[in-house]
């Protein structure tokens, strides 16, 4: 935001401050969880960021054979840091691509070191995933020049999708895209990569409704982004998803090959994908100290609540997981520039006042986190097939989000629910987006909602009733966070702590756990 | 005025005007023959004359157009195939009342997402007992006991799981349709359990989701296929018709 204007909500302060504390309270246990277990996928991250890449005949990547064989040998309780820079140590030849076969082939023997061992080999291990942290630092670095040589769009950032399968097939298109003016291009993912338990390699041709996300598209799709912002003088970011089972490899490779945004919700794997809860929130502890020391801006996913529950009465369950996003965020490290908070345009246009309904609640995000971007979400709901009218509803979307200083704007298509976005159909849907800014774009200079109106007493009553839902969640008797998630509090969805996808690659932490990468993203050894 | 027994055209401003119209992209540069490409395409169509109201580049090699005009086409009513409902829609109470009377144990039935399809909007919709369009969903009927084996599950499994659960009926939702992955996906899950099932002993198969032609059944070997805007009641209620002999008297 260029100019910080002044409240329009008249929110009151402490109540504001309460719903904080409250997050916070309500979070804390979570985050306890999330220091003490490890996952299969953090301990993957760990050596993706050593620099192991690659993958067997089969497609497996070499880092889900090392750490399988690993945990087959001597458990993943203290981490595979020690047993890899262990083996690696003793067997002499120093690569980790070559151990990592052998330990396909079943010709390494891993085991925790103690004494001196132990000592040599945490030592190796943090000089080589130090190695990937400094890439990453390269990357932020060289991104922040780049922003400030091509230059960096004016809020709201016109956030466009392109979703073929085909990396080569979507390259062309995201390069169209920013020519007719995106300022961020998300790739969306095949679908079902999300419950992968591995990140496929290579460049790929093959996927359903999107393309997958490897290391090698990202690379592909960011040197075509680089070369079409040299030529448009503007920086034109690259998002993609880290969620899914292996959310944190998946941030691990987005610092790597310098992507700018990542969707990572603190709990849309949980109740939209059923994902263990507790595999959720340590693989997203992880991922999001990634995406902090990467300059990453996340994304979160509560428009996602509001497709399946209803958008006036849940309208409160969007400001809790936003309370929630923001303090697991901050609490990883991640800064308020980088908080792309997640709400949505969902409300049924047949309900009366619907617009005053959208505009209080986009105004209390934007005044609930002043100095984050929020990213605003089009309807999608009640996007019938209807093209005309949804044209309409996408314009009445682009103009709350401009009365309210939405920071990333995702461009609404009028044939939602009907075909992936045609070519015709992103530049009528960016022509309505121009036609609302230019005609409305500084309208929020001259809006002020009466203070005892009804749009003023909606902001009131909704974060009224976040506080009243979060006091609930930490009240001792009704159990918590996982247990308000377990009895369907978000999206209306059920989803237990000892039940879900993932569960099995969830392991505790020893008292001996080593992660040179959680070391030095947090700074300090432990 | 009714349509059925008559034949219509399309209606503009007035009776057999026969005027529509038309928006499509042509991957040519916006010129005037562009426009007459564009009128000519329409004219192909069927469209005579053709009108171009709006032609706009987008970028330097495609032009879209928006054009009206009146087609000849005769449109006869009587002889559209459509699948008409061919059961009552039942009440909640009427439905678990029917089951109750004619299976005297609850209905089984099994849902998922299969192949690679991790949607689970439509088959939530039908299942959950939050429902969909103000109707609660299959969870919510007494007498109707709810499997509910989510996304991306395999063919393998979701048979196997129908033996072990005594399923009444098995439905399917597939909301990804690219490459036709709903058309060979259903098609696998049929073969399936055709193979698995003595003949004449599976589940009653249903598959909804948006881009499924209902007149399919055959082709796809299911029983009912339901498209979008599909409600819990009205697949309660063809359950019901079919399974429980039909209406609770």
């Amino acid at each position: 935001m260029t100019t910080r204007t002044r409240s329009k909500l008249e929110l009151d302060g402490r109540t504001v401050r309460h719903a904080r504390s409250l997050a916070r309270k309500a979070g804390a246990p979570v985050v306890k969880l999330a220091r003490t277990h490890t996952t299969v996928s953090v301990e993957r991250a760990v050596l993706r960021l050593a620099g192991l890449a690659g993958a067997d005949v089969e497609g497996i990547p070499w880092v889900n054979r090392t750490v399988d064989a690993v945990r087959a040998d001597c458990g993943l309780e203290h981490g595979v840091a020690l047993p890899v820079w262990d083996a690696l140590l003793r067997d002499g030849e120093g690569d980790l691509t070559v151990l990592a076969q052998k330990a396909a082939a079943g010709s390494v023997q891993f085991r925790v070191p103690e004494g001196k061992d132990a000592v040599r080999a945490r030592k190796a291990a943090t000089v080589a995933v130090g190695k990937g942290i400094a890439r990453i630092d390269r990357n932020r670095r060289e991104r922040e020049r780049l922003v400030r040589r091509l230059g960096d769009p004016p809020k709201p950032w016109i956030y466009l999708i392109v979703a073929t399968g085909d990396i080569y097939e979507d390259i062309p298109q995201a390069q169209a895209a920013a020519r007719e003016g995106a300022d961020v291009i998300a790739v969306i993912r095949s679908t079902g990569q999300s419950l992968l338990d591995y990140v496929p390699e290579g460049a790929t041709r093959e996927g359903y409704a999107g393309t997958y996300a490897t290391q090698e598209n990202f690379r592909l799709m960011r040197a075509a982004l680089d070369d079409v912002s040299k030529e448009l003088g503007r920086y034109v970011r690259l998002t993609n998803y880290a969620s899914g089972l292996c959310m944190p490899e998946i941030a691990s490779l987005a610092g790597l090959e310098r992507l700018d945004m990542m969707l990572n919700d603190s709990m849309y794997g949980i109740l939209f994908r059923d994902i263990n809860p507790i595999r959720t929130f340590v693989d997203q502890r992880f991922s999001r100290q990634v995406h902090a020391r990467a300059g990453i801006v996340i994304n979160t996913g509560e428009d996602n609540y509001l497709t399946t529950a209803d958008a006036v009465a849940s309208a409160h369950t969007v400001t809790v997981s936003q309370l929630l996003n923001e303090y697991f965020a901050k609490e990883a490290g991640l800064q308020d520039w980088q908080l792309g908070l997640g709400h949505a345009f969902e409300i049924n246009p047949e309900v009366p006042d619907s617009f005053r309904l959208e505009l209080a609640h986009a105004l209390l995000a934007r005044e609930l986190f002043p100095d984050a971007p929020l990213k605003w979400m089009p309807p999608t709901k009640h996007m019938t097939g209807d093209i005309f009218g949804g044209y309409l509803l996408d314009g009445f979307f682009n103009l709350a989000g401009a009365m309210t200083g939405q920071g990333i704007l995702l461009v609404g298509m009028m044939t939602e629910a009907v075909v992936t976005p045609w070519l015709s159909d992103r530049d009528l849907a960016l022509q309505n987006v121009r036609y609302v800014f230019n005609a409305a774009g500084r309208l929020h200079e001259d809006f002020l909602p009466r203070h005892d109106g009804f749009i003023v007493q909606r902001g009131h009553q909704v974060l009224r009733e976040a506080v009243e839902l979060l006091e609930r969640i930490v009240d001792p008797a009704e159990g918590g966070l996982l247990a308000a998630i377990g009895d369907g509090t978000f999206g209306l969805m059920k989803r237990p702590a000892d039940r879900g996808k993932g569960l099995d690659g969830v392991v505790k932490q020893a008292p001996g756990y080593v992660n040179p990468a959680t070391d030095l993203l947090e700074g300090t050894p432990r | 005025m009714t349509g059925a027994g008559r034949i219509v055209r399309p209606y503009g401003d007035t009776t057999g005007d026969g005027m529509v119209q038309l928006s499509f992209t042509l991957p040519l540069p916006h010129d005037k023959r562009a426009e007459g490409a564009a009128a000519q395409l329409a004219n192909k169509m069927g469209m005579d004359p053709a009108m171009v109201v709006h032609a706009k580049a987008m970028g330097p090699d495609f032009t879209f157009f928006v054009v009206y005009g009146p087609v000849h086409h005769l449109v006869d009513p009587t002889k559209v195939n459509i699948v008409e409902r061919e059961y009552p829609l039942l009440t909640a109470k009427e439905v678990n009342l029917t089951i109750k009377r004619a299976l005297r144990r609850p209905l089984v039935v099994v849902g998922a997402c299969i192949g690679s399809d991790a949607h689970t909007v439509g088959i939530d919709a039908i299942l959950n007992m939050k429902g969909f369009a103000g109707e609660k969903g299959l969870e919510y009927y007494s007498e109707v006991k709810v499997v509910n084996m989510g996304a991306q599950v395999l063919v393998p499994e979701l048979v196997e799981r129908s033996r072990a659960e005594k399923a009444d009926a098995v439905l399917v939702s597939q909301v990804v349709t690219q490459r036709d992955a709903h058309l060979h996906n259903t098609r696998e899950m049929s073969a399936a359990f055709n193979e698995a099932y003595r003949s004449g002993t599976r589940p009653l198969l249903v598959v909804g989701g948006p881009r499924f032609d209902e007149t399919m059944t055959g082709p796809l070997g299911v029983d009912r296929i339901f498209g979008r805007g599909t409600t819990p009641g009205e697949v309660a209620s063809y359950l019901v018709h079919a399974l429980a002999g039909g209406r609770a008297t």
